[in-house]
């Protein structure tokens, strides 16, 4: 094993995820608040927010797809020493990460009618994360807020699917925002 | 504090939480299932309220910890010790002062901020339980939306007693779509569901979280020509003279004698020591509290 696997682990993990949980339940609780997110230090191309997120929140029990260029022995190695997550195709994952145009998002589980938690939270990397863009707006939002989003259509199809549906977080270097399933894409 | 883990939970017991509180955010009034622990105090007791604030907590929180409204009541005081001890938080009475607060049926008379989050003790997450024993059953009902159930309850509530007789625990839709228990608060709190903070419910012999995202529409259910209303003695507190906060009924003697006092310690004692005096009331400076 490579010592890239081993190292960029929390030091401080009940702390520093504690922290990092904060973070990612504002994140989702208030679709368009961009949040700081760090502690990882994960091997390229992954983000030190993805990454953080996966410390804070994976482990033996959700298995994790990658998405085209992330599949790599590096972060595999990283993910399966740091959380013990096994790598599955998108059908089984509980979460999955990649950039927008690797990730297979109509074949992700969406739950089901009676258990709507039994689908993939997403995790998209993005080249850049501003509070500008698309507009927002649902639960957590006030009036409206705005969030830099890769497109409109599928964020659209996914909220018609409520309470079915997939759950975003869009990472960017140590930058988190999320984007639930009951958040109106216009 | 150093022979517990940060905050007394194992941190994979933390993340399964973690994960169930997001999947609660995302699917608002939806009852997530969820592995729940045994915890050092009985069910009943608050330890689904305890296993979520045990998994937000982070070591530059203030905790509350109410019980009806009280700080100062053994159930209170024993979970804010509990994290005091196990996440060497610092504690807090007062409601401004607070960045999280668990509860025991009762909603803050203060108006919560954004920076935040209430976390209610649940005794029976499930608003149909008591309809439909069969969870198989409410399940379903959930999932097709079929809570015409619910509205017979509050009907029958009518017919028998000319109102909807419903209290405490009353029922709302969340979003336009999950029938949810708001736990035992009174209706009186109901509106109140609606605010900046965010809202997680912990029900730890049930199994179950839900929550409620900032801002999210909270309808309290009725009919047209029964609308909702939130109620409360029809009385000012003798301590603090507040005729808007909602009051405990107190026998003092054994001659029927009574008063009314606000259930919320906090918002009582703020307004005493701002001059404000009941009808029974001393002023702030000469009680001794």
């Amino acid at each position: 094993m490579q010592t890239v696997a081993i190292e960029g682990g929390f030091l401080d993990g009940p702390v520093q995820s504690s922290r990092a949980f904060r973070q990612i339940m504002n994140a989702l609780a208030r679709p368009g608040t961009i949040c700081a997110l760090d502690g990882a230090e994960p091997p390229a191309p992954l983000s030190i927010a993805a990454a953080t997120l996966m410390l804070t929140l994976c482990d033996h029990e959700t298995p994790i797809y990658l998405g085209d260029g992330y599949d790599t022995s590096d972060i595999r190695q990283w993910i399966t020493f740091h959380t013990g997550a096994s790598i599955v195709a998108p059908q089984k994952a509980a979460f999955a990460i990649g950039d927008w145009n690797g990730l297979p998002l109509d074949q992700f589980p969406i739950g089901t009618p009676e258990y709507p938690d039994r689908s993939t939270t997403v995790i998209v990397e993005c080249p850049a994360l501003v509070a500008q863009g698309a507009t927002l707006s649902g639960p957590g939002i006030k009036a409206k807020a705005a969030l830099s989003l890769p497109e409109l259509k599928a964020f659209q199809r996914n909220a018609a699917l409520f309470p079915l549906g997939l759950d975003f977080f869009f990472t960017h270097g140590n930058q988190i925002a999320g984007l639930p399933r009951t958040t109106k894409v216009t | 504090m150093s022979a517990y883990n940060f905050a007394y939970l194992d941190e994979q017991t933390k993340r399964m939480i973690r994960r169930a509180i997001l999947k609660g955010l995302a699917i608002p009034g939806y009852q997530v299932p969820f592995a729940s622990r045994e915890m050092p105090m009985p069910y009943g007791w608050g330890t689904g309220g305890v296993q979520v604030t045990a998994s937000v907590l982070m070591p530059e929180d203030t905790l509350k910890v109410i019980d009806q409204g009280a700080d100062d009541t053994t159930n209170a005081v024993s979970i804010r010790r509990f994290f005091e001890r196990t996440a060497g938080v610092a504690v807090t009475e007062a409601t401004v002062e607070a960045s999280v607060i668990q509860t025991r049926h009762r909603i803050p008379e203060e108006p919560l901020q954004a920076g935040q989050i209430l976390v209610y003790q649940v005794p029976i997450p499930e608003p149909l339980r008591f309809l439909e024993p069969s969870e198989v059953e409410t399940r379903k009902m959930h999932s097709l939306e079929e809570y015409g159930l619910m509205h017979v309850k509050l009907y029958e509530d009518i017919s028998q007693h000319g109102a909807i007789a419903t209290a405490y625990a009353y029922p709302v839709k969340v979003e336009g779509r999950y029938v949810m228990d708001p736990s035992p608060i009174p209706k009186f709190d109901n509106p109140k569901l609606e605010m900046e903070a965010i809202q997680l419910f912990g029900a730890g012999r049930e199994q179950r979280i839900y929550a409620i995202p900032p801002f999210t529409q909270v309808v309290s259910l009725d009919f047209d020509d029964y609308p909702f209303a939130p109620t409360k003695a029809d009385h000012a507190c003798d301590l603090c003279g507040a005729e808007d906060s909602y009051l405990d009924e107190l026998i003092v003697d054994d001659a029927g004698g009574r008063m009314f006092m606000c259930s919320d310690t906090d918002y009582c004692l703020t307004r005493r020591k701002a001059g404000h005096i009941g009808a029974q009331g001393v002023p702030y400076e000469e009680a001794s509290v």
